[in-house]
Order: structure tokens, then sequence, then C-alpha cells
């Protein structure tokens, strides 16, 4: 548990993301990134990209390879895939963060729960949305195929030494943030995760806030 | 012809140390990947060759089956709840899917430099040069480059979250077999693992060698794993009526 010295009161950007919402932005190299939990046991699923490329973007694998070690917590260099660290985590009050259990969908929310559950509100469908109209205004056509496999902040997905995975109660609580230092300038892209069908935000989805300090 | 596998075999190829492959395998046929030396890796994407926006996917797998890891009985998610294959026999017990692949600067810092010029096809090969090349092949690229599935290396992870490889987990001969429940490009690099810690560049040959199987039977293990499976396969068969 690490805390930053960062005053909210100082931030140059804040913005409340309302439960099951996106948000897409962009963080300069330089600037701090916070992500608050205002209520406590959110799900905050988090994509970043290289601002002017796209191409380049968060790689789990190249992450969790890097560090040696499966959950995300200060210290930690979120990697891209060409093995650029794209931001540093400096600041935990959480603990620890998953980056194994990817997004929500429709498709997969069938699979998890049950067939009627295709036309619940899902991550990916915050993604794919977000990602169109953004692409649109870039005159870039992404797609599906970028979304790769994304960040969980404050979701609590634990590995047993045997191989379980598990989607655990959440470990975060009202005021737990996670701040990160920007390595390169980047788009961020959340989905404030909307589902109702796992513990992973305690089956209340509720609002988030994102901070940037210059 | 690979021992185990049936008279009505459709094909068997080596993929040498280090070499990179791609090819289709339909619904309804089955490949076996063999570690013929013991200590291989297979680094393997898998698209639906129809549509390869669809393609599979680790964190679906893994939660709707509650496992950090490959193995037999597993079914192999795509992103749009369906089964693209399922692993119906194995002798190797574990196959990572969370460490990723190598790449060049990888390969180069641990083995030293290798050029095509001084070493000719003995080059240090990389296995994202490796995949990035094959999918070249079916107009994919960097963004098609998502989390694969590493057959034949073992890693696990301490309570803390540590990962650890275990080297040696494959024995000589060890085999998995994928049972295609959907029609699939299969892009494979034989690279070695990122985690590996020979200190010599030593990938290893692996075989393949394709049957006719056919499409999971209602009774199938792979398929009563869980009720999640099932309702994967079902989601499989709507996208074959």
């Amino acid at each position: 548990m690490i805390e930053s010295a960062l005053n909210p009161a100082q931030a140059s950007f804040r913005h409340v993301i309302p439960a099951g919402e996106p948000w897409i932005g962009t963080v300069r190299q330089g600037q701090y990134f916070r992500i608050l939990d205002l209520e406590g046991n959110q799900a905050v699923d988090t994509l970043f990209y290289r601002a002017d490329t796209l191409e380049e973007r968060y790689s789990a694998t190249d992450t969790i390879r890097a560090q040696g070690n499966i959950y995300l917590t200060t210290g930690t260099a979120l990697l891209s895939n060409e093995g650029n660290a794209m931001l540093t985590i400096v600041a935990d009050t959480c603990g620890r963060h998953d980056t194994l259990g990817g997004a929500c969908s429709a498709e997969s929310n069938t699979v998890r729960y049950a067939l009627e559950k295709r036309s619940m509100h899902s991550c990916r469908d915050n993604f794919l949305l977000a990602l169109a109209k953004w692409g649109a205004q870039y005159g870039k056509d992404f797609s599906k195929r970028d979304l790769s496999s994304n960040i969980n902040f404050f979701m609590n997905v634990p590995v047993t030494p045997a191989g379980k995975l598990t989607f655990a109660d959440g470990i975060s609580g009202v005021g737990r943030y996670v701040e990160m230092r920007a390595d390169m300038d980047v788009t961020v892209l959340i989905s404030n995760c909307p589902q109702l069908n796992n513990p992973c935000n305690a089956y209340n989805p509720t609002p988030v806030e994102v901070l940037v300090w210059d | 012809m690979t021992e185990g596998a049936p008279y009505w075999m459709l094909w068997e190829e080596t993929v040498g140390p280090g070499a990179h492959w791609s090819g289709l395998l339909r619904r309804g046929s089955t490949l076996r990947l063999t570690d013929v030396n013991g200590g291989g890796n297979a680094a393997v994407l898998l698209f639906n060759y129809e549509d390869r926006s669809e393609r599979y996917n680790m964190p679906d797998t893994l939660k709707a089956q509650h496992t950090a890891f490959i193995a037999r009985s597993v079914a192999l998610y795509s992103d749009m709840g369906r089964v693209l294959c399922s692993v119906t026999d194995d002798t190797c017990g574990w196959h990572d899917t969370i460490c990723g692949i190598s790449n060049a600067a990888m390969v180069e810092k641990k083995f030293g430099p290798s050029r095509f010029q001084e070493r000719r096809n003995e080059y240090y090969r990389n296995a994202y040069d490796s995949l990035l090349n094959e999918l070249g092949k079916y107009g994919l690229g960097k963004r098609d480059l998502s989390a694969n599935v590493n057959f034949f290396s073992k890693v696990t992870v301490n309570d803390a979250g540590d990962l650890a490889f275990h080297p040696g987990h494959s024995q000589p001969g060890a085999f998995v077999d994928l049972r295609f429940e959907m029609n699939c490009l299969v892009v494979l690099s034989s690279s070695q693992h990122p985690l590996d810690p020979a200190t010599g560049y030593a990938p290893k040959e692996i075989q393949l060698t394709a049957w006719h199987s056919r499409p999971a039977p209602r009774n199938d293990p792979c398929r009563t794993r869980c009720p999640e499976n099932e309702r994967g396969f079902r989601n499989t068969e709507v996208w074959f009526r």
C-alpha cells in the first residue's frame, strides 16, 4: 500500500465515470493518472494505446512476464506489445489489480451465466462503442481486433499454485485508488464495469473518478 | 506415422526448431502436436477461418473454466462465446497461456546476435516475428497478435502471484490433441518459451498430425466439464446450423 502525495484539489483534470459507462481520454508523458474507487469494490476495465499509433497497446502477457508476477501494483511497469513501458504504477491503496480476467461481453455472459444474459450491458459493448466513435473522429477503422486483454483495476482474481482461477470478493474499498505515471503519451479506454452476475464489483456497479496531474 | 494416430489420418508435417507454420483445421478434425524430443514449446494463435476477427481469447477461456492453464478437457474459447477447439487428449498436463511470446530484443539479449547473413537458416528466430510472418499471409498483423497458448510449457504462480517456469516439464514424445469445433486458422511458432531459462538458443521441433475425428458428442468430457462449456458448445453449434 503506497499512498500518493498528490492533492486532488490541484488536479488538472477530474471526471466522474458513472457506473456502467465508458470513458476515453489522453494522458501525456510525465502526467500522473489516478483512478479513484469512489464507493468501493468497483471493477474498472482499462486498455491503453500509444496515443499516436494505436497499433502499440497494453499487453497483459508482456507485463506479467516482465515483472514475473500476475498481479499489478506499485512498481509495475505496464508494458506494450512492443515491450515499452506505457505507464508505471506509482501509488496503490488497494493492493493488487487483475489482468487475467478480461472484459465481460454479451457472448461471454451467455457462456458464463445463461443464454438469457446476452442482452445485459457489458464492458465490450462500452469498449466497442467508444472505440467506434473515437475512430470515426480520427478517420480510423478501429474494431474488435483492437481490444486485447485488459486490466481490471480493483478486481480480485486470485490464482492458486495448482492453477485454479476464481473471481473473488473485491479487496478494494471506498476511496481507494491506483495512480500511474505516463511514460509515453497514452490513450486510455475505460469501461466502468456494468457486470451484475459476479462479485467483481460486489453485484453493485458504482461510479469511479479519473484524475490527471501535470 | 505417429503412434496412436488412426488410419484415417489427413496429413503429417514437422515444424522445425524455431520455425513457423500456419494452416486450416476444419471442424471435425483433430490436430496432434507432439514434442518429439521433449522440452519444446509451441506458441499458437487460433482464428475463426471464415471471420478472422473472431479469435482465441485467453481471459474468456480461463474464466469460463476457472483455470489458469490449458490441459485435457479444456475448451479454447473465442471472444464470441464459441469453442474453437477442445483438448481431447494430453500427456503433458499443463500448457501455459499467460506468459506470451519471445521477441527479437529478448532473444538477442539472452543468446546474442545471430543474423541470416552469417548463420543462414540457423539464425535465431523469435516468436513475435515468426507469428507476424504467418499472420501477414492472411491479411492479419500486429493488431491480431493477442495472448497465445504456449503448448508444452508449464508456468505456475505462488500465493503472492510470482511466476515459476518448470524446466523439463514436457517429456520426449509428449503430445496434446486439439479437436476442432470450428474451422480455424492455426498459426504456430516453435520458438522457445520466453521464460525458458536455457542459456543457449535451442528450440525444438514440433510434429503435427491431423486426422478426421468428429465434433464433440453429447457426453464428451470437454462438453460436460462444466455448465459453461455446455453453453459454449451450444453457441458453437448454432454457428454451423
